[in-house]
């Protein structure tokens, strides 16, 4: 597996796509700070930016590598080698080196800028961790759907329907929920609708450090448990650790069952 | 040397003045071991203004009555141990100033305000460097006026609301300066009722159970420069006409109900350069009309200000509003208030002519409050795409929002 692991990795370290990805958020990460000058401001614009390119950009560069490496996925297979650590090994390697580029490309740019002698340096790592998170769930789904599908277009075209679904789509149907059952006790509901979505789930995970205030202004003692005291966050992580899990579970399953 | 010329006026006065005591004026002294070493019986052997010293020691005594003008003044800080049986200090004369003594058990009682220093119907009092610890009621002010309450140290332990007492109270008072004081750990930190021109500065409260500061049906009171920190609901104006707020710094406060400031009822009041950070709620403002917001910072804030209702002629201008969830919230589409010429940190128009000023206007209110205000469990869909997405089609065209309420004129740079 982790020879596989190396071979992608070091595949992808070298590709084009890699250092255009590096470069959009060493760009970013400097210009967010060159206009700003301001590191708590700049955390909060990239959260918005994290929680929606991750995501988009995870799920496009997974299904795009699956089908370009199919050849030689298939070249593997007539090797003596485990089938789940040929699989594995592509996903860490796609899912490793992206989460590079976003950690190298961010955090260069806030280091230079002082970051480590400001006080937002732990919402900063927060950012980073949620990214990472999001970028291994992301590139883990479209695994699977591209393991799933056959047709290239098909395959695309899930891919990109579940992330418009996850980022936009899944918050309006969640609103109007909550609209229409406003008369009942919804902050179970609210706090379970927002575990079943990753992208919501990171949001609140960085909301809780920036935004505490406004979250504590709604009376409900479910809510405040969850929000007021540490027992979110320490949720929400270990939800957003079963959310990596489990598509890595599924590609596993998938790989094994799949005839080629 | 004509700089000089003055404190020799004042050294001659002073000797006068000594001079003018010793005559008819005598000071007593008071310790445990001394011949008088109780300070009640000794407050009545003592004549109009004297003064008693009470030296270092613990004097167990409560329900001392001061009734006659005395000085009384602790050396380094002499213990007065209430054993809570009840009152401590009990003020019922004109010209009475109490220094430096250190107040101890208070009683609890469900039927009385027992205070530690309760001052009634009377003028020209002074109460100043005093700490004041296990407490019921602090400091109680009662239909006096003329005073001073100068650097006291409250510092309660308070836990529910139905047995403790307030810091500093005044109940129909009027002409008093509270400044310097530190009050934590109370119901409320300082609280006004029917108490007029009262100025309160320099203070810091913290940390109490209910308001830092509570004011009802008192008028023409101005406080500044005060702190208030991680109260359980931050500060509440009500009831009350021609206040002045200036300068203050409300923090911390968080929770449900819990306001940097709430304003009910209040007519015709200034609030100038003060600074509301990291409050659930930085004004509430509800039923207010003719108020003055300028140079106001609010950093941080869930809401920087929350309109409940009924507010007409309040105008906003030179503040700055920085990072808070939401600026500003509306519950009706209808707006009789300016906003001219703040800082918005969410502003995103441009300044082509360069004068300093937005060539579009900002809307501060965000449709997400209205669904907030409406559903209140929606406040997880904070910062989505998607509602950022509605707000951004709201702005452009509003149909929730009331139309005339934006900024036309928003700084293009912080105010600093």
């Amino acid at each position: 597996m982790f020879k596989i692991l190396k071979y992608s990795f070091y595949d992808l370290i070298r590709s084009r796509w890699s250092y255009v990805y590096f470069l959009f958020y060493l760009a970013l990460g400097f210009v967010l700070l060159f206009l700003n000058n301001d590191v708590s401001k700049a955390v909060i614009t990239l959260m918005n930016v994290i929680i929606v390119l991750i995501p988009l950009i995870g799920t496009i560069f997974g299904v795009m590598y699956y089908y370009n490496s199919r050849e030689f996925t298939e070249l593997l297979l007539a090797q003596p080698i485990k089938r789940s650590s040929i699989f594995m090994g592509q996903y860490f390697g796609v899912a490793g080196s992206l989460t590079l580029s976003l950690v190298l490309g961010l955090g260069i740019p806030f280091v230079l800028y002082g970051l480590l002698r400001s006080n937002a340096i732990f919402d900063f790592s927060l950012l980073l961790v949620t990214g990472a998170f999001l970028t291994f769930i992301f590139v883990g789904l479209s695994f699977v759907i591209a393991i799933s599908n056959e047709n290239k277009i098909k395959g695309f075209g899930y891919a990109v329907l579940l992330w418009l679904f996850l980022a936009v789509v899944y918050d309006g149907l969640f609103l109007m929920s909550l609209i229409v059952f406003e008369e009942y006790p919804l902050d179970t509901f609210s706090l379970v609708a927002t575990m079943l979505n990753p992208i919501d789930l990171s949001r609140i995970l960085i909301l809780l450090k920036l935004d505490i205030s406004a979250l504590l202004g709604y009376t409900g003692a479910i809510f405040k448990q969850f929000f007021g005291t540490n027992l979110g966050f320490f949720i929400s992580l270990v939800i957003l650790l079963l959310w990596t899990v489990l598509p890595i579970l599924g590609l596993r399953y998938k790989a094994m069952k799949k005839d080629f | 040397m004509f700089s000089l010329l003055p404190h020799r006026k004042h050294a001659l006065w002073l000797i006068l003045l000594l001079l003018g005591q010793s005559l008819w004026a005598k000071t007593w002294n008071i310790c445990n071991t001394c011949e008088n070493s109780s300070i009640k019986e000794t407050i009545a052997l003592a004549k109009a203004h004297d003064t008693l010293l009470v030296q270092k020691g613990t004097y167990l005594e409560y329900e001392i009555l001061v009734d006659k003008p005395l000085v009384i003044k602790g050396i380094d800080y002499p213990i007065i141990d209430g054993e809570e049986k009840g009152e401590i200090f009990r003020v019922q004369s004109d010209n009475v100033s109490l220094d430096g003594l250190f107040i101890i058990n208070v009683g609890v009682s469900y039927t009385k305000d027992n205070a530690a220093i309760r001052v009634v119907q009377s003028k020209n009092f002074r109460i100043q460097n005093m700490v004041l610890e296990q407490l019921f009621f602090g400091i109680y002010l009662e239909k006096s006026s003329h005073g001073k309450v100068y650097h006291n140290r409250i510092i309660g332990e308070a836990v529910d609301e139905y047995n403790s007492g307030n810091g500093i109270q005044l109940w129909y008072s009027s002409d008093v300066e509270v400044s310097k004081n530190h009050v934590q750990g109370t119901r409320d930190g300082i609280y006004l009722e029917f108490s007029d021109r009262i100025t309160i500065t320099d203070n810091v409260s913290m940390d109490n159970l209910r308001y830092g500061l509570h004011f009802m049906f008192s008028n023409n009171d101005v406080y500044a420069n005060n702190t208030f920190e991680n109260n359980g609901a931050g500060v509440a104006v009500m009831f009350s006409k021609f206040i002045t707020m200036k300068n203050n710094t409300f923090k911390k406060n968080w929770g449900t109900a819990a306001y940097g400031m709430l304003l009910k009822e209040i007519n015709d009041a200034k609030i100038i350069g003060n600074t509301f950070e990291e409050n659930t709620i930085g004004i509430n403002i509800e039923g207010s009309n003719r108020i003055n917001y300028t140079n106001n910072d609010f950093i941080g804030n869930g809401w920087a200000i929350r309109v409940v209702g009924a507010c007409y002629t309040n105008s906003f201008k030179g503040n700055n509003f920085l990072y808070n969830s939401f600026d500003i919230s509306y519950n009706s589409k209808l707006n009789d208030n300016v906003f001219e010429g703040n800082f918005w940190s969410s502003y995103t128009g441009y300044d082509l002519d360069k004068d300093g000023v937005g060539d579009v206007p900002y809307r501060p209110v965000k449709l997400f409050s209205y669904v907030v205000n409406r559903t209140p469990e929606t406040i997880v869909l904070l910062r989505s795409l998607f509602m950022d997405i509605i707000d951004f089609s709201e702005r452009v065209s509003p149909v929730f929002t009331p139309d005339n309420l934006k900024d036309a004129q928003p700084l293009m740079k912080i105010r600093s």
